[in-house]
Formats: structure tokens, C-alpha cells, sequence
């Protein structure tokens, strides 16, 4: 019993599982493809959204400061170029054109000075006393010396600040000569400065020697990091905007889009930490994937619920498949021993007539012959008798067996309830007799006839009489069967004076396998089966119990008639 | 009257049972009836197309043959005949048709003699 019981709950919990998984799986993996393409996607074209918009900004910068530098040269090859050494080293009329440039560019021109082959300062036009000064080792003059056009690197120079300076190189008498003009680093700066995008977004100019020639807006070593494999690239893509994703010293990735300025010589580079870069991005990931959580736990909940139900009532159903199949059986159980017991009742009853006439023929003879001086007379009479007597005892027995057989149909039909529990009284009688029971009855005798079937009613009856038999058993007792009327209801009342049934297994004691008797001894589906019957019958049954002084059960049973039921 | 009670009465009784046969009709014999047995319904009808009878006690329940059926035959054959029946308890729905089918009456199995012996009295008498 016990392990049928475990098997089956196994089998329930590995059914609830089973759909659990089933449910889970084919909510689940729609949802996940269908989130996850659609994230990629999303994604993707974010991606290439930021990158382009990256690019682009890049671009305009690279566009902007190489025009400015262009401007910058422009403005003082034209000064180179319309007027003579003569007239520019003349320090007042230096003087003149810067403030003419000034006064036309705003104070982007510092300064400008003319320097001649031998790398000496011949005339000087700025805010800082650097009249004679010498440049033959400075770099830029090495260089500049060589070319026509010259923009320098930022360099601290002379005067100790960052700048750097453009050059026009010229002929004047035979001998080589430069028209030099200090850039404002500040003005300069301020190109690359203001270009900030979110938290980490900045930008700065780096030489090929990977030297800075802006000031960045945060602390970078630029040695270090991508910068190198920018300054790798070949003459052909200098044009071209370039775009790494590497991490930096702190671990962190970063985005860097670069440009070359000034014909390669110069690195524009815009650096972002990725996460910030697509800050917007990541918040709608984020988002998306606290709904996919969300809704993952909606179903594993709904499909826990959902199948723990839906198990529920498979379960219930089997259980009432299960009774009713053990109700059949018990049916077809008392069905049969109604047939047998009518067929030995009916087999006996001839043999027992015969005795019974055999007797009745001696008695006969006894009269005619003259018997009458026998002195044991007296005792062949009572023996007769006693055949007699007996014969009709037999003849009691068998037509309680036979009514009682007979009611095994289980057709509905008008039953008188006090016949029937008479005839189960007198069935039960023999047993309780043995067991030191008495059986009372108290019938109210007026009692309307129902219609049911009377197989099943007997069947619940004989169970409640069997039970409270089974519970006097060992000391005897006291069995009452009362019958009555109440409003529409016919009402039956067993009661016992036996030990009685403890509160915690009352309120079990209707249902299926639940049986305090010992294994092997009750199956425990008599009061379900009991349970079942009556209320198919539109009945109820209910049970009190004290413990110590008895038990009561009481079953109203609904008067109608049969069209009805 | 008194030409009734003295005059023996002509049974025929029909049942299976040879020793229930056998002993009844010795016992009916010492109650002023003559008893001709039939172990058997084709023996009843065949003794029913040798002699008359007054009454008839007939089983209902012979092995192999339908109570009813053999009344019916008995009818068919002798209209007026007084037919008691003889049935197992439980079984008074069948006797009812019977009653229905003109037998006289029924006793159920088994039986006090003398409440038989009444009862076929009674049959004759009705009868005559």
C-alpha cells in the first residue's frame, strides 16, 4: 500500500516535472532567439551609428585644423612673398604686419621674426625680447632651412612656453632666408579642447615621434596604448579616418578614432571609453534584458503554477477512476456472493423440505400404528419436533440469503429502508453475537419508501454495521440503528459505544486508502466507496466521534421518486 | 360437504426432486388425496393426457424447464384445471405471472404439509 502510494507520487512528480520543462522550453526559446537577434541587430547598427557619427566628427576637426593650418601659412607666405628681406627686417615695419595680422586674425599670430641662412634672428616683432637670437641647432631651423613651407611641432623654445611656428623660406641677394611666425598654442589648443562627448570623450594631436602637440583633457601617457600601430600607417591611408578598439592602461576599452593633419605628420586622436561611447546602448541592454528576466520569471512561475494544477486534477481524477474501479469490484464482489449464496440456499432448501416431510411421515406412522404403549413416545415426539423446528430454522436462513441476494441488482427501485436494515440485522447478527455485541434498533415506522439502488445502499449499510462490529469486537458493546424523518431527507443513524475514532483521523476517514486498521487487514476504501455512493445518491454522510464513548454515523438519503433520480 | 371430504382427491405433482415426490405423496395418501407423480414436465404432461385430475401442484423451478411454460401447457390442455405452485423465496414475481396465467395460488418452498394440504382442499373445492 505504502508503496504504491510513494510510486504514484513519483510518477506525479515527474509528470509535474515533465511539463514544467516542456512549458519552460517552448515559452522560453522563442523568446530568447527572437530577444537576442533583435539585440544583435540593435546593436549592430547602433555600433556602426556611433562609429559613423565618430568618424564624421573626426573628420571635420582633421578638415578644420588642416585648413587653419593652411590659412596660418597662407597669411605668412604672402607676407613673405610681397614683401623683401630688406623691407621685413626692418623691425617697425615687422611690427606693423603683425599687428595687421592681429588685427585681422585675432591674436592667433604671437609673433614673427626673420632669420637668416646662418640661423641668426635679424629682426624680431612679438612681445618677448628675443631680437638676436640663434637658431642654427634648433630643429625647426634645420628643417625649415629645406623646405619652402615649414609648420614646426610644438616645442617650448626660447621662451620656455609650448608653441609652434610656421616658415616661408626665400632668396634675397643669393643668400637663403625665413620669414618665421609663432602660432598661439592656446588658440591652437582650443581646436582639439572643445571636442568632449560624454564623460570620457576627448581629443589631442600627436606628432609622428608620438609627442603631444595639444594638451589633453585627461592625463595620458601617449608612448603607450594604440597610438603606435596609428603611426604605422602607410602613406596611402592618411587621408582615411582610422578606428581602433583596444584597451587601455587601466584595463578599461576604449575607442579611438584618428586622423592624420599637416600630410601625415600630425595624429589627430579622438579617444572614448566604449562603455560611455555607447552609454545608451548598454542602458537599453540593460533594460531589455531586466524585462527578459522578468517576464523568464513570469512563466517559470505561471508554468509552475499551471502544472502543479494541472497535475492536481489528474490526479484527483485518477484517485475517483481508481475508487470507482475498487466500487465496481466491491459491487461485483457482493453481486457474486449474493448468486452464490442463493444458489446454496436454494440447493439446501430441498434436501432440508425432504427431511422435514421424512419427519413429518414418522409422525404420521407414529399416530396410525399403535404406538401409544411405547414408552419412549414422548421422546420420539420431541425428536420430531425438534426436526421440525430445525427444518424451519433452515428455511430462515436460506430466505435471508436469498433476500439478501436478491438485492444485489443494482437497478434503482423503491426500497423500504427499515426491511432492508432488518435483513442486514439479521445477517449481521450471527457475528455479533459472537463478538458479545447486541444490535437495537429503534425505526420510525411510518418511514416513506425512497428509490435507489438498493445493491448499493446495503452495501454502504452492511459497510457502517461491519466497522462498528469490527470496533466492539474485543470488549462488546452496544449497536444502535435508529431510522427517521427529516423534512425531505430519510435519516439513518448508526451508532456504536466502541472506542471511537481520534480527532486527527476523523477528519481523513472518508478519504481513499485512508484505514487505521493493520496492514493487510483493511484496504481502506470502505467509507470512500461509502462516501461515494451516498453522495451520488445526492446524500450526505457525516461522522461524530467521542473517544472513549463511541462513534455515530448518520446518513440523510433525499426522498424522491424516480424520475427524479 | 361431507361427499367432498370423503371423496379422495386426484393430485398430480410435478416437481424434480424424487424424495420431496416420493414422500409427500405417501403423506397425502393418509390425507384422503391420491397422488400421481411427475419427476418431470413432458412426465406431467403425459399423465395430464392419461387421466383427470382435480389439482395439480407444480414446481416452478425443475431443472432444464421453465415453470410457466409448463402451465401454460397444462391450460392449454385442461382449462379449468386448479394449478398450485410450488417456488423458491425470492422468486414470488414468477408466481405472480403464474397467478396471472390462471394457476389457483402459490406456496413457497419449502412448505408446511398441512398448509399444502389446505390449499389444494381449497383448490378443490373452488373447482367444483
Amino acid at each position: 500500500m505504502k508503496n504504491v502510494k510513494h510510486d504514484s507520487s513519483g510518477y506525479y512528480r515527474s509528470l509535474t516535472r515533465k511539463m514544467l520543462l516542456t512549458i519552460i522550453i517552448v515559452s522560453f526559446t522563442p523568446m530568447i532567439m527572437v530577444s537576442s537577434i533583435i539585440l544583435y541587430q540593435f546593436n549592430l547598427s547602433y555600433h556602426e551609428k556611433v562609429e559613423a557619427h565618430l568618424e564624421e566628427l573626426v573628420l571635420k576637426h582633421k578638415q578644420n585644423i588642416d585648413n587653419f593650418l593652411k590659412e596660418k601659412l597662407g597669411d605668412i607666405r604672402f607676407l613673405g612673398e610681397a614683401f623683401c628681406c630688406e623691407e621685413l627686417t626692418e623691425e617697425s615695419f615687422l611690427q606693423d604686419k603683425l599687428v595687421m595680422l592681429q588685427q585681422e586674425f585675432g591674436p592667433v599670430f604671437v609673433d614673427l621674426g626673420v632669420v637668416n641662412a646662418q640661423g641668426f634672428q635679424v629682426a624680431y616683432a612679438g612681445p618677448f625680447k628675443l631680437g638676436k637670437a640663434r637658431y642654427s641647432d634648433a630643429q625647426w631651423f634645420k628643417k625649415a632651412i629645406k623646405s619652402k613651407y615649414f609648420i614646426s611641432d610644438v616645442f617650448l623654445g626660447l621662451r620656455g612656453l609650448p608653441h609652434f611656428i610656421v616658415t616661408v623660406r626665400d632668396n634675397w641677394k643669393s643668400e637663403q632666408w625665413i620669414l618665421r611666425a609663432t602660432i598661439d598654442f592656446v588658440a591652437f589648443n582650443n581646436f582639439v579642447k572643445n571636442i568632449r562627448i560624454g564623460e570620457t570623450g576627448f581629443a589631442y594631436i600627436l606628432n609622428r615621434e608620438g609627442n603631444f602637440q595639444t594638451k589633453p583633457y585627461f592625463n595620458i601617457t601617449p608612448k603607450k596604448g594604440p597610438y603606435r600601430d596609428f603611426l604605422k600607417i602607410k602613406e596611402g591611408d592618411l587621408k582615411k579616418v582610422h578606428m581602433i578598439e583596444k584597451k587601455d592602461e587601466s584595463g578599461k576599452k576604449n575607442l579611438y578614432v584618428a586622423a592624420f593633419l599637416k600630410n601625415g605628420d600630425w595624429l589627430l586622436v579622438y579617444q572614448q571609453v566604449a562603455s560611455d561611447a555607447f552609454a545608451d546602448l548598454n542602458k537599453t541592454v540593460g533594460v531589455a534584458i531586466v524585462i527578459l528576466l522578468l517576464g523568464a520569471f513570469g512563466i517559470i512561475l505561471t508554468a509552475f503554477l499551471l502544472s502543479k494544477r494541472m497535475v492536481h486534477h489528474i490526479s484527483v481524477a485518477d484517485q475517483e477512476k481508481e475508487m470507482m474501479n475498487k466500487q465496481i469490484i466491491e459491487t461485483g464482489k457482493l453481486a457474486s456472493v449474493g448468486k452464490l449464496a442463493a444458489g446454496i440456499a436454494h440447493e439446501i432448501n430441498n434436501p432440508v423440505a425432504i427431511m422435514v416431510e421424512e419427519s413429518g411421515w414418522i409422525g404420521d406412522l407414529l399416530e396410525e400404528e399403535e404406538f401409544g404403549e411405547s414408552e419412549n413416545l414422548d421422546e420420539f415426539e420431541r425428536a420430531l419436533k425438534q426436526i421440525k423446528t430445525q427444518g424451519h430454522r433452515c428455511k430462515e436462513i436460506t430466505h435471508k440469503l436469498l433476500s439478501f441476494a436478491r438485492k444485489t441488482d443494482s437497478r434503482a427501485q423503491e426500497v423500504q429502508i427499515n426491511d432492508l436494515i432488518r435483513e442486514l440485522v439479521e445477517l449481521s447478527e450471527q457475528r455479533a453475537k459472537y463478538g458479545k455485541i447486541a444490535i437495537h434498533t429503534n425505526f420510525q415506522e411510518d418511514l416513506t419508501t425512497i428509490y435507489l439502488a438498493q445493491s448499493e445502499i446495503q452495501q454502504v449499510l452492511l459497510n457502517l454495521i461491519n466497522n462498528a462490529v469490527d470496533a466492539m469486537e474485543n470488549k462488546g458493546g452496544l449497536l444502535n440503528i435508529t431510522t427517521g424523518l427529516e423534512e425531505n431527507f430519510v435519516v439513518i443513524k448508526i451508532t456504536d459505544n466502541g472506542p471511537g475514532i481520534p480527532e486527527s483521523n476523523l477528519s481523513r476517514i472518508f478519504e481513499p486508502f485512508f484505514t487505521t486498521k493493520p496492514i493487510g487487514k483493511g484496504t481502506g476504501l470502505g467509507l470512500s466507496i461509502c462516501y461515494g455512493i451516498i453522495q451520488k445518491m445526492g446524500g450526505e454522510i457525516d461522522v461524530e466521534s467521542v473517544i472513549g464513548s463511541g462513534t455515530t454515523f448518520r446518513i440523510r438519503l433525499p426522498i424522491k421518486g424516480p424520475l427524479e433520480s | 360437504m361431507s361427499e367432498n371430504q370423503n371423496k379422495r382427491i386426484r393430485l398430480l405433482l410435478v416437481d424434480d426432486e424424487k424424495g420431496f415426490v416420493d414422500i409427500i405423496s405417501k403423506r397425502m395418501s393418509k390425507r384422503s388425496i391420491d397422488v400421481t407423480k411427475a419427476y418431470s414436465g413432458t412426465d406431467a404432461l403425459q399423465a395430464l393426457r392419461k387421466a383427470d385430475f382435480d389439482v395439480v401442484v407444480l414446481d416452478l423451478k425443475m431443472e432444464g424447464m421453465d415453470g410457466i411454460e409448463i402451465l401454460k401447457l397444462f391450460k392449454k390442455i385442461v382449462p379449468d384445471l386448479a394449478v398450485i405452485m410450488l417456488t423458491g423465496h425470492g422468486s414470488e414475481e414468477a408466481a405472480r405471472d403464474g397467478i396471472n396465467f390462471g394457476a389457483f395460488d402459490y406456496l413457497t418452498k419449502p412448505c408446511d404439509l398441512e398448509e399444502l394440504v389446505a390449499k389444494i382442499k381449497e383448490a378443490y373445492r373452488q373447482q367444483k
